[in-house]
């Protein structure tokens, strides 16, 4: 072996000890974060659910007590979701699951709709979005209260054909300057309940829908 | 203080700002720099950043063979803020879920390289950490400086949601600059960003300016005197 085939021997096998030292820091904080990790996802996920669904209506274990929604063309879901159940004393109390409204003015809208066993809303929330700062963001509830309206709504109230913002001849209030996205997440908010209404016994019993098309 | 710290603090607060003159780290900076907090947030894990690998690249700096350093600098910061990034997720993780993309795009960062191949790897671990410490500090104070900026204006607000870094007692930190602002959008936008980095940089040269041409005169008025004294 001759000294450049050393040296670059010696300078590969440097390079391979820093890596190692490297991956073992990573592995090493992975493994002593990953519980306090999965406890802060829960929790997040556990108070964005009690948010639609106070803690006080339901007492089943709401994170276990799932369903797998198919995607669906009413929720705009172009993949599987996950739905959670509250229930008191083994009876439905309401049902929280994920919509899209896939025409917001900068792309979609992700929602999560709380829907009571009778079909009124529990109440609505922006997960995700990319509507323009200080006019469209303003569905976000941290923005606005205008989220907060959905809440004690269903199919009946207002009418069906009132379920439009007020320029399109509805009750829902638009935003000076931006229309699109409030007019993007009234119908999603509305397709959603009609979703509900047609799955409404399978949403509470089933584990899993077998209806994969509406 | 030695000379040597002097200048590591000089050059990392002022003279060498990594945001003003060496222009490093735009991407992170325009992009996450719309409030005080956000700012905040991204200055301090950059810091930490480069506090963190300065100090491992100066401790390694013998056993680093010179033609393969870069990679191995890559495998230091890349590793520091994977650490980091799990970390926040487990103790700030309101602060993650909004930093969270931001957090390793800290790696594109080039004033860290920069840092590691320019001082670190050619001086000890004291004045590495330190060189790390200070150029941070100055990189978060123009993100504070320029998210203020852009806060004040685009919202009319400052500090607002700081219970998301300093916990909820901190919700009363907001304050409302302008009461009933209707909001200037462009400057949370990503052209406000660059139009408020153009307007802190020239701020920072027309002071520079001064001092310089300050100097100048000074020293002009002493050859003057050195002049009238020599012809009585």
């Amino acid at each position: 072996m001759n000294a450049i085939q050393k040296h670059i021997l010696k300078i590969g096998l440097l390079l391979a000890l820093f890596a190692i030292g490297a991956t073992s820091l990573v592995v090493i904080t992975e493994q002593a974060t990953r519980q306090k990790i999965i406890d802060n996802e829960r929790e997040a996920l556990l108070s964005a659910l009690n948010a639609l669904v106070p803690a006080e209506k339901y007492n089943n274990d709401i994170l276990l007590d799932t369903l797998i929604v198919p995607e669906s063309y009413l929720l705009s879901t172009t993949e599987p979701t996950t739905a959670y159940r509250a229930r008191m004393d083994n009876k439905p109390v309401a049902i929280v699951f994920t919509s899209v409204a896939p025409n917001g003015y900068n792309g979609k809208i992700k929602l999560l709709i709380g829907v009571k066993h009778d079909g009124i809303l529990a109440g609505v929330r922006v997960i995700s979005h990319k509507e323009t700062p200080g006019l469209g963001d303003k569905i976000d509830e941290r923005k606005a209260n205008w989220i907060h309206q959905f809440k004690d709504l269903s199919l009946m109230n207002p009418d069906s054909s009132k379920w439009h913002v007020k320029r399109d001849g509805g009750e829902f209030d638009q935003f000076t300057g931006a229309t699109i996205t409030p007019r993007a997440v009234i119908a999603a908010v509305k397709n959603a309940l009609h979703y509900f209404e047609r799955h409404q016994e399978q949403l509470f019993q089933a584990s899993e829908l077998t209806t994969a098309h509406d | 203080m030695t000379d040597l710290y002097k200048t590591i603090i000089n050059d990392g607060l002022w003279k060498n700002n990594p945001a003003l003159v060496q222009l490093l780290g735009l991407c992170p900076l325009l992009a996450v720099s719309n409030t005080v907090i956000n700012g905040l947030g991204l200055g301090l894990a950059t810091m930490l950043t480069l506090v963190a690998s300065n100090g491992l690249v100066s401790l390694f700096r013998h056993q680093i063979p010179d033609e393969g350093r870069l990679p191995v600098f890559v495998m230091i910061i890349a590793s520091i803020v994977t650490t980091i990034e799990l970390l926040m997720n487990a103790w700030f993780h309101e602060l993650f879920l909004i930093l969270g993309i931001f957090i390793p795009l800290i790696v594109t960062n080039c004033a860290i390289i920069g840092r590691a191949e320019a001082f670190a790897s050619r001086n000890s671990a004291g004045p590495a950490v330190l060189d790390g410490l200070m150029m941070g500090l100055g990189f978060t104070a123009i993100l504070v400086l320029l998210g203020a900026l852009r806060e004040v204006i685009g919202q009319g607000t400052l500090l607002s949601q700081a219970h998301l870094m300093f916990g909820d007692g901190a919700r009363d930190l907001t304050i409302v600059v302008i009461e009933q602002y209707r909001g200037f959008l462009i400057a949370l936008l990503p052209p406000g960003a660059f139009i408020g980095l153009g307007l802190i940089v020239a701020l920072k040269n027309s002071i520079d300016a001064k001092q310089l041409s300050r100097a100048a005169t000074v020293r002009s008025d002493l050859t003057d005197t050195t002049v009238t004294t020599s012809n009585p």
